[in-house]
């Protein structure tokens, strides 16, 4: 029986790079495969050739044994091709229902949509596969790992055989993740395949039945989880070996840094988002802060960094009360803040690289005399950063919008760890970057933390959380339900943490003053 | 870049040189100027009764009629806008210095006409550099006038050094608050800009004509005009009359090279460029969004309060009522086509003034309607809106952002 998909020397050339090299790949009925790279590998390029997004310059599909055009996805969908984008595309004021029948209208006769009967195929469809969807359920309302299922079912009611998820994991919490495995080992049971794309080893070796890894547009080996490890992986993804674990001496705590103290900060509807929190951060260690995004931890950091005024609580930052001032204070005593939105709020991307790495210290000696810019300074500034941090630019004034997504936040990096800071506040750090970038930034942090630096690192990443932290706090719904030592807590108690549900703890793991707070 | 596909076939130099231009806006923005000049060109052709009359009689006397029309047209514009070169030819051989003035008049006409869109201009670009898209360029024109004016004519017994720059800083403080005002309301209050400065532009109106017809009105006129301004306030004209060439040029000028310095070479102008780019991040980085937004506001309306200034002191002497000059909403026009680089606008606010003076001259020895110039430019900046039409009517290659962001490989290649 022929592979029910075979890719046959797909070559896409854009200009300047070749996106994908002459790629072979299979996919066998009723199979996983993962096909595993770092940003910017080809993975997503291969992808939306298959969905007939982009045209191939060279190669062949093969459906079933049959060599198949697909120029549009309307083509894709007619030969089961369906795909799970990562950022969803559902109408969030329409039913379960009126999502999934869009573009696929059951009618009555004279045009009328035929709601019923396309529920009871999404009630057929979730029922099979255990999805747990209600069609009557508005898509608004519902979290995100059941919004992931509803575009699922949109594929299944369209008859793909063939689906395509597209980091699927990215917005989902630990118990989400492990449900979706369990969604997914159900579509393959009834005969589904399955083309699984992801940066993430874990889930590699969790829910895959065979792994592709693709590296600079080129497949550079096939394996299967049994075979590999994360290790092995890592070094096929990068091309060289990759320290997975960060290195990190014992913390040595050298007195408080910054002491939150019943914070309460709401959003501009006047709700609560960050709900009477309170914590202390001593020099020299990191305070990891977790939790599934959006339970507040943006507004907490925020809150620190002046750049949102906290509806009532204290900060104070070294001594100093600092909890109505503006962030150029904030900075001048000592604080980084690498923002959660690197493009959004860290960087002026149209902007070049020598005058982004002088942000926030540009008013002052040896940038500027008074007013007037010190062009030769800045820019022996950027020259020295380019050269110690490593950026990958073409030029100190090249726009800052054409570097890739990790040195730009290389560049944030550089910035901020250049003057003498004694609190860094990192938030989402490494998102959305490569095992390369991710393994330097994780070193740099942890080199601030060895230097006495205290470090506030909020993060949806349970790994990166669990490798740099030396206590974690999680937060869920704005409070901070327990902070544990981060060495004596296992990834499942976080996970259902994060998921607002507290195990039953073992004393020596939580602190249980808070917790117990929390339920009265 | 695809230098390796090309390097095996030989390339004429006019291909490379084409392929260097193309990836420059530079080349966008002068093939728009030229498209608009065509488009100008087809529309005096369409609007002319004799081009039909004589594509009636046969086609080749209609193409020879319209192709006259629009040389007549366009040489007509030019005699206006610069004036006869072999008058100016004859002039300077003859070495008589009234002959060569009258030679040169047009050309110092149109600088006159130019002063005040260079103010507006770089008013203009200014606030697109800060974010900010000021509409009101028009009203802060015309408080600035009057305000000019006023210290024009009310300030008796000051030496011209000190009435000049007083009654010039009193049109630009006009101006200022004039900006000042969209700048307050949209940090305090969040309204837009564009709506406030369209409503300053219609109270500037009203209350200059209401000004003009009572309070400020010289009752020795019949028709409602303010007093003529004094002697002391007149900013210095180089030439005898009728040539109205003065000192508002040079001003210009300077400002515009003023606002360069400051937006590129201080810490003001950082400011200023990164609000303007991403408000979001100039506030992570400690800015005060607030301060430089109003800041940059009133900047920009002092800077348009001294166009109005400067034609009040150096070209009318008094305001009558007939008000809209225009100047405030061509000054977007030619701030766009100059990319908002205040010394870009030099050169787009010689373009527009030399266009507006030569167009009278059109207008009589051609016959075609000043508007015509309007016409072209709303189409050069069209073109300059749209790129895409302009790269697809002379075949440019697309410059490609993923060109430059794919890898650094391609960027040591280029040089």
């Amino acid at each position: 029986m022929p592979p029910i998909l075979e890719l046959k020397g797909i070559t896409k050339q854009f200009p300047g790079v070749l996106a994908n090299d002459h790629i072979n790949i299979q996919l066998n009925k009723g199979e996983v495969l993962a096909l595993l790279g770092e940003n910017g590998a080809g993975k997503t390029t291969l992808m939306n050739i298959l969905y007939g997004l982009y045209k191939p310059d060279e190669g062949e599909i093969f459906i079933n044994g049959q060599k198949t055009e697909i120029n549009s996805p309307i083509d894709a969908i007619r030969s089961g091709i369906g795909m799970v984008h990562q950022h969803f595309m559902l109408i969030p004021v329409f039913t379960v229902t009126e999502n999934v029948m869009l573009g696929e209208e059951y009618t009555h006769p004279g045009g009328f949509l035929d709601r019923k009967r396309a529920a009871a195929k999404i009630r057929e469809i979730s029922d099979l596969y255990k999805l747990n969807v209600n069609p009557d359920d508005m898509v608004e309302d519902l979290p995100v790992g059941l919004q992931q299922r509803v575009e699922i079912i949109k594929l299944l009611f369209r008859n793909a055989d063939i689906l395509i998820m597209d980091e699927p994991t990215a917005v989902l919490t630990p118990q989400e993740v492990d449900e979706l495995f369990s969604i997914l080992k159900k579509l393959v049971d009834q005969g589904k395949s399955i083309i699984f794309i992801t940066h993430k080893l874990r889930e590699v070796m969790e829910c895959s039945d065979r792994i592709e890894v693709i590296r600079l547009g080129k497949v550079v080996g096939a394996t299967t989880p049994a075979e590999a490890s994360p290790e092995k992986l890592a070094s096929m993804m990068v091309g060289r070996s990759v320290e997975l674990k960060t290195a990190k001496k014992p913390c040595d705590l050298r007195g408080s840094v910054l002491n939150v103290e019943n914070l309460t900060v709401k959003d501009s509807h006047n709700h609560v988002m960050v709900d009477n929190v309170s914590f202390d951060l001593q020099a020299g260690e990191i305070l990891g802060i977790a939790g599934v995004q959006g339970n507040g931890q943006t507004e907490l950091v925020q809150a620190i960094t002046g750049l949102k005024t906290s509806a009532s609580g204290k900060i104070t930052l070294l001594g100093e009360n600092v909890t109505k001032k503006n962030p150029r204070k904030i900075t001048e005593l000592g604080s980084a803040h690498i923002p959660e939105d690197r493009q959004k709020d860290g960087l002026v991307l149209a902007q070049p690289v020598a005058e982004n790495l002088v942000l926030n210290t540009y008013y002052r000696p040896p940038f500027a005399k008074g007013i007037i810019l010190q062009k030769k300074n800045i820019l022996a500034n950027a020259n020295e950063l380019i050269k110690k941090f490593d950026i990958r630019t073409p030029s100190n004034s090249t726009l800052v919008h054409y570097l890739s997504g990790g040195n730009q936040q290389k560049v944030i990096i550089a910035r901020e760890f250049s003057r003498p800071i004694k609190l860094l506040v990192a938030s989402q750090p490494t998102r959305g970057l490569d095992v390369g970038s991710i393994e330097y930034i994780h070193n740099r942090i942890v080199e601030k933390r060895d230097q006495g630096c205290a470090v506030l690192l909020v993060s949806t990443e349970l790994d990166e959380i669990m490798q740099l932290s030396d206590r974690i706090a999680v937060m869920f719904r704005g409070k901070i339900l327990t902070t544990v030592n981060a060495k004596e807590v296992s990834k499942e108690e976080l996970g259902l943490l994060m998921a607002g549900v507290i195990p039953t703890l073992k004393k020596k793991k939580v602190d249980t003053t808070q917790v117990q707070e929390l339920i009265t | 870049m695809t230098t390796t596909k090309t390097s095996g076939e030989k390339r004429s130099f006019l291909s490379i040189f084409y392929e260097e231009l193309s990836n420059n806006s530079l080349t966008i923005i002068i093939l728009s100027i030229l498209s608009g000049f065509i488009m100008g060109g087809i529309l005096v052709v369409l609007t002319d009764p004799e081009v039909y009359k004589a594509f009636g009689t046969s086609i080749g006397s209609g193409l020879s009629t319209s192709w006259k029309l629009v040389a007549n047209t366009y040489s007509s514009l030019f005699l206006g806008a610069i004036g006869d070169p072999a008058k100016i030819g004859a002039a300077l051989k003859s070495g008589d210095s009234a002959l060569i003035l009258k030679a040169f008049t047009p050309i110092l006409e149109s600088l006159v006409v130019t002063t005040p869109y260079l103010f507006t201009g770089v008013a203009v670009a200014l606030g697109f550099k800060a974010g900010l898209f000021n509409i009101g360029a028009e009203g802060q024109v015309l408080v600035g006038t009057i305000a000019a004016g006023w210290a024009g004519w009310t300030f008796t017994g000051l030496s011209p050094w000190v009435h000049v720059p007083l009654a010039m800083l009193i049109g630009a403080a006009a101006g200022a608050i004039w900006g000042f005002v969209p700048g307050w309301l949209k940090v305090k209050t969040g309204a837009h800009e564009v709506i406030t400065t369209i409503m300053m532009n219609y109270i500037a109106y009203y209350l200059i004509y209401y000004l003009i017809a009572a309070p400020l009105r010289d009752t020795t006129q019949t028709t409602p005009k303010t007093p003529m301004i004094l002697q002391s306030a007149h900013l210095y004209r180089f030439f005898p009359d009728p040539i109205r060439f003065h000192l508002g040029f040079f001003i210009a000028i300077a400002v515009a090279f003023i606002v360069w310095f400051i937006l590129f070479k201080t810490t003001w102008g950082y400011e200023i460029r990164s609000v303007g780019l991403n408000p979001n991040a100039s506030k992570y980085a400690g800015m005060s969004i607030t301060t430089i937004t109003v800041a940059a506001m009133s900047l920009s309306g002092g800077i348009a309060g001294l166009a109005g200034a400067s034609e009040i002191l150096g070209v009318t002497w008094r305001q009558s009522q007939a008000l809209s000059t225009g100047y405030g909403f061509d000054s977007i026009a030619l701030a766009l086509l100059a990319q908002n680089h205040p010394l870009g606008v030099i050169l787009t606010a010689l373009l527009f003034g030399f266009l507006k003076s030569g167009s009278r001259v059109m207008q009589v020895r051609a016959g075609v309607p000043i508007y015509i110039i309007n016409i072209l430019q709303a189409f050069i900046i069209l073109f300059i809106a749209a790129p895409a039409i302009v790269r697809t009517i002379y075949r440019l290659k697309q410059p490609s952002v993923k060109e430059v962001s794919t890898s650094t490989v391609s960027f040591s290649e280029r040089k």
